[in-house]
Order: C-alpha cells, then sequence, then structure tokens
C-alpha cells in the first residue's frame, strides 16, 4: 500500500481494511439461506424443484454472493478467502457423493442377505435363493493373506535396499524404474500372468489360490515398496549416525532404529496395499477362477473370493435372479466391511507404535 | 558383518592397547569424492584433556573431527588419507573395523538426537544393547544411573526413566545423548558443536559436564563459540580455508591461552579478534 499508516486517522484505516470488522455468523447464515431460496425460485423457473438442481444452483449463488458482500464489508483479501474457501469446501462435498453413494447403495442393498446364513453357508447346490459366502471370506483371506506374506518381506527388504544401501547407485535406479513399471500393469495382465505361469508347471487350465495370490502379489509388491520407501526416507539421518556412533552395525541400526521409529507409516503403507488387491477382481477370474464350496488348499483346485463371488452375482445370478443379486450386493458389503476394518486395525498400530517423543 | 567375533576382539584387546588414548594424527587429507576437504593435517591430542577445534564455517573442522572415530566414512564417497593413531593403532589400518573404532571413540552431534521409539533409560542403554551385550536388570540400572549421574541428568529425569527421551527439553536431550556417549565407555569423546543448539543455562551445564569428563575421557571439540573453547579447552586447533572449493588447513594448534592472546599467526590472531571475514 503505497500510503503510509501514520498519516492515517482511525477512519481512514477501517476505509483501507487494516481493521474492518469480520462478517458475523448470522450474515454469512443469511446469504446461505437468501442463496437456497433464489435457488428454489431460479429451479421452479427452470422446470421443476429438483434437490439436486436447488443445491448446485445454491452453492453457484452462495458463492458468488459471499464473495461480493464480503468483498465490500471485510476487503478483497478476505473476500478472496472467502470464495476459495466455498469452492474448496464444495469440491470436497462433491467428490464424496460417489464414496457416499457407493456406502449407501452397498449396504441398503446388500442388507438382504446380509444374515448369519450368508456367514455359514456355501453356494454348494445352490441355484437359486438361500446359500451363503462362506467359501468366497474363506478364499479372500487365503489369497489377500498369501500375497501379503508374499509381497510384504519382498517390498520391505527393496525399500531398505534403495533407501539405506543403494542410494544413487545404478542397480537402485534400475529397481526404482522397475517399480514404477510395475505399478502400472494392469491387473488383468497381472492375471494372465500368474496363469500362464502355473500353465507351465500345472499344465493348461491349472487354477489354484496360488496362482491368484501371485498375480496379487505383482500388483502389490511395488505399492509395499514405494510406501515404505517414503516412510524409511522419513527417519531423520541424525538416529542412523547416533546409532553408528555407538559402534552399532549398520545392519542392526537398521534392524533396531531405523525401522522401530518408521513402522507406524510402513503398516499403514502395507494396509492400502491390502486395500488395493483385496478387490481386485480381474486377475483372480483367470487365475483362480470360481468355485462353490470351500477350498482350504490354496495349492490345488479353484478358489472364490468376494469379489469373484459378486461379479458372478450379477453375471449368472441364476433363477430366480434375485437372489443372486442380493448375494452380489452382501457380498460387496462384507468386502467393504473387511476393508474398513482393516483400516481401524492399522491405524491402532500405527498410534500404539507411533515413536513416543512424537506423540 | 559377525558381531560375535567382533565383540570378542574388543573385549581381548581393548583393555591392554588403548591406554593413555594419546591420539596423533599424521598426513591427513580427506575427500569427498575429488573434492579436497582437509590438507595434510598433523596434530597431537592429549589424553584427559580438553581440545577445542576453532575457524570459520566451511574450514573442515566437523570433517576432521569426524575422521577421528570413521563417521565421515557415512558418507557417500568420503575416503582418507594419512594416519590417525591412538597409541600406535592406526585407525584406517586394513584390519581395522570402523564399528570398533566408534565403540571406543564416541561422539555427540550438534542437534540433540535420542532415539525417538525409546525411554531415557532405553536411550543410554541403547549402545550397549545394540551392541548385543544381555545386560541383567541390576546391571542396566547401574549402567543408566552411572551414565546419567556422569551426564549430570540423574536428579532432573530418576522418577521418570521409562518416559520417552524425546520429551526432555532440547539441553536436557543433549545431556542424555551424552549419557549414552559414555554408557558405552569410551576412551575419547568427540563432539561436534555441542552447544549450539542449547540456551546459555544449558550450555553452561554441558561445559561443566565437559570439565568433569575430561578426567575420564581425553574430549575433542568442535565450536563456534570462541569463549567456549577459552573456557572449556586446554589445547586449541584454528582451521582456515583460502576460499571456497580450497581445502582446508590447520593453521595453528597450541595451549589455548596463547592461541587467545598470543598466536603466531597473524590469520589466528584476526579470527580470534573476530576482524576475520
Amino acid at each position: 500500500m503505497s500510503v503510509s499508516v501514520a498519516h492515517l486517522t482511525s477512519d481512514e484505516m477501517v476505509a483501507h481494511h487494516f481493521d474492518s470488522p469480520p462478517l458475523a455468523r448470522r450474515a454469512t447464515a443469511a446469504i446461505a439461506g437468501a442463496s437456497m431460496v433464489i435457488a428454489v425460485v431460479l429451479s421452479a423457473l427452470m422446470g421443476g424443484v429438483a434437490p439436486a438442481r436447488v443445491l448446485a444452483i445454491g452453492a453457484v449463488v452462495y458463492a458468488l454472493s459471499i464473495y461480493v458482500v464480503s468483498r465490500r464489508v471485510e476487503g478483497r483479501r478476505r473476500g478472496f478467502d472467502r470464495l476459495v474457501t466455498t469452492l474448496v469446501t464444495g469440491a470436497f462435498l462433491l467428490v464424496t457423493i460417489p464414496l457416499v453413494s457407493v456406502i449407501w447403495t452397498t449396504i441398503d442393498r446388500g442388507s438382504a442377505r446380509f444374515d448369519s446364513a450368508f456367514f455359514t453357508e456355501t453356494m454348494r447346490g445352490v441355484v437359486g435363493a438361500g446359500g451363503g459366502a462362506k467359501h468366497a471370506i474363506i478364499g479372500t483371506l487365503i489369497i489377500t493373506g498369501l500375497a501379503a506374506l508374499m509381497s510384504v518381506p519382498i517390498g520391505i527388504l527393496v525399500a531398505i535396499y534403495l533407501v539405506e544401501y543403494g542410494r544413487r547407485n545404478r542397480l537402485s535406479s534400475m529397481i526404482t524404474t522397475m517399480v514404477d513399471v510395475m505399478t502400472g500393469i494392469p491387473s488383468i495382465v497381472a492375471g494372465l500372468f500368474a496363469y500362464s505361469l502355473f500353465a507351465v508347471f500345472q499344465g493348461p487350465g491349472a487354477r489354484s489360490g496360488l496362482a491368484g495370490a501371485v498375480a496379487l502379489t505383482v500388483l502389490m509388491t511395488p505399492v509395499v515398496v514405494r510406501a515404505t520407501e517414503e516412510m524409511l526416507r522419513l527417519v531423520p539421518n541424525d538416529l542412523r549416525e547416533a546409532a553408528f556412533a555407538l559402534g552399532v552395525p549398520k545392519w542392526k541400526t537398521i534392524v533396531k532404529v531405523v525401522l522401530p521409529t518408521a513402522i507406524g507409516g510402513i503398516l499403514t503403507g502395507i494396509t492400502l496395499a491390502i486395500a488395493r488387491v483385496i478387490g481386485e477382481t480381474a486377475p483372480l477370474l483367470i487365475a483362480c477362477g470360481l468355485a462353490q464350496d470351500t477350498n482350504l488348499n490354496p495349492l490345488s483346485g479353484r478358489m472364490t473370493t468376494l469379489p469373484v463371488m459378486s461379479y458372478y452375482g450379477y453375471v449368472a445370478p441364476g433363477f430366480p435372479p434375485e437372489a443372486g443379486y442380493d448375494r452380489g450386493w452382501a457380498a460387496a458389503l462384507v468386502l467393504i466391511i473387511i476393508v474398513l476394518a482393516l483400516f481401524t486395525v492399522a491405524r491402532v498400530i500405527a498410534k500404539v507404535l507411533q515413536p513416543k517423543g512424537l506423540r | 558383518m559377525t558381531n560375535n567375533d567382533t565383540d570378542q576382539r574388543t573385549t581381548s584387546t581393548g583393555a591392554g592397547s588403548f591406554v593413555e588414548h594419546r591420539i596423533t594424527v599424521r598426513d591427513l587429507n580427506i575427500f569427498y569424492g575429488k573434492f579436497r576437504a582437509i590438507a595434510d593435517v598433523d596434530m597431537d591430542i592429549e589424553p584427559q584433556s580438553v581440545t577445542a577445534l576453532i575457524g570459520p564455517s566451511g574450514c573442515g573442522k566437523s570433517t576432521f573431527l569426524r575422521s577421528l572415530n570413521r563417521m565421515h566414512e557415512v558418507i557417500d564417497g568420503a575416503t582418507v588419507e594419512g594416519s590417525v593413531q591412538i597409541n600406535g593403532v592406526d585407525l584406517y589400518g586394513p584390519r581395522v573395523d570402523p564399528v570398533l573404532v566408534r565403540r571406543k571413540i564416541g561422539m555427540v552431534f550438534q542437534r540433540p538426537n535420542p532415539f525417538p521409539t525409546m525411554s531415557i533409560a532405553e536411550n543410554v542403554l541403547a549402545g550397549k544393547r545394540l551392541n548385543q551385550r544381555r545386560l541383567k536388570k541390576n546391571e542396566a540400572d547401574e549402567v543408566v544411573e552411572a551414565a546419567l549421574r556422569d551426564s549430570n541428568l540423574w536428579e532432573e529425569v530418576k522418577d521418570r526413566l521409562d518416559a520417552p527421551g524425546g520429551g526432555l527439553s532440547g539441553g536436557q536431550q543433549q545431556r542424555l545423548c551424552i549419557a549414552r556417549a559414555i554408557a558405552v565407555e569410551p576412551e575419547v569423546l568427540l563432539m561436534d558443536e555441542p552447544c549450539s543448539a542449547l540456551d546459555p543455562i544449558s550450555t553452561l551445564a554441558v561445559e561443566q559436564l565437559m570439565l568433569e569428563l575430561k578426567e575420564k575421557y581425553t574430549i575433542v571439540i568442535v565450536t563456534h563459540n570462541m569463549q567456549q573453547a577459552a573456557r572449556v579447552s586446554e589445547r586449541t586447533a584454528f582451521f582456515n580455508i583460502e576460499g571456497t572449493g580450497k581445502p582446508g588447513r590447520l593453521i595453528e594448534m597450541d595451549d589455548t591461552a596463547v592461541i587467545f592472546s598470543n598466536p603466531i599467526q597473524q590469520a589466528t590472531q584476526d579470527y580470534v579478534t573476530g576482524r576475520f571475514g
């Protein structure tokens, strides 16, 4: 501002917005209310008061009017601040719509078959109504568990190599590129890879839970590597040096100092990676096929997971089809619950294991 | 690395070969890749005393300090020519394990760096526990108390030894780091600007601690605070560089009183009187 502050009277200060009164909460509420009234009128003129249309028009009217009013009363910067706040909040609400919609629809339609039989019965011999997802729940846990068992150690070890040992050497930049490429592999390709790999050993047409787990490992490993790498890089170098200066060997520094410091973040990353693959359908359709009964042996025979069951509930619902649809939705609901439970557990563990000084 | 035999070697040779802990540096050149950070340093560091390293930023005094326990090797591409001997044993000899060197020559850093995952007691024991020594409960308690008493922290933390080390104040954290360093019973203690992140009261506490510790340990300290060098050290070494890209050199080393009152070199005179740069 080009005017020297010292020469201004207090009235002029207000005029220059050094000390302007903020908009009262009542004023913003009034603007919001008025915007909605205008929105109702406008949408009536446009041919019908539909809630979505009223909300959309109301949001636009509110954003414009709060900007104009706030700019006059509070000044240019605060006015712009209110405009951007409104836009960002609007964008946030917009992206929650699909999320809420998916969860709501799944709960609504999945609750029809969300009964005890769903957890205790399989699809063996079931054509129409009845049956359950016991086999698919077990299959999901076995296949995802095996995938985690394979990809978590590999992923963590690769990340340790990249961060602790292979700083800027050629091998580590090659590995980083490979990991990036792996992140981009379409899941169906991973399924085809696992299928053909097992076809080599077990003959064409061989399907097993292990093949599915291998496909998921291909998808999961790069996610684990990336997440662990980020977390290890966050560990301050001071801590490594402190351990080295005590005469602690490097491997022990990594195991006892670096990993414990980063463990919370690593676990969160692993959970995200599991959540990423637990809902995979395409690779498992190829590698595991569809089973109607519980198969506890991942080494041979078809095995079904919840997403695959959900898919078949719609593709081949049987007769009457409603029973198949309901089972499909219930399977999706169970899957969502499993993922949410995983997230909760990971949050709790991360909180418990967080470095004490940082709590 | 097979840790079991390295441990045995320490115990068998440790007590006998390092008696007086006199450090002798000859023709030391330190490189980061092709860049020479330190050139042609000869230095004798007296046992059971405090030696201060002073000089402008970037003159390589921290690099030199880190070369005394092979900590600079942690940085990629860092190499050393010349010799650093402790009582005739060359730290850079082909059979010397840098991990063992660091157990004998401890280090305290500029910023306090207690392990955030560990409690106060666990921090003090970190060196011993991580070096695969199983400690009985009462042994561990003794080590913790002795180290914390030696670092003047015992009275302040004795009621909360299980509290996280990160919850202490900056000065307390630094004394905790000193306790952690002396708990492994080193013979030499290197301190890299240990007070630069501390307030004057904590600084005083650490300085008093140094005066007590030199009864047992040989101490080498890098400091930017010339009053501190004058207060705590017996001998002072002045490092300087001619310009950016040039290596740091040892300009002069003498009794602290001489360096601050009547140095031989004009550059030293200019630096200690504040006419430098």
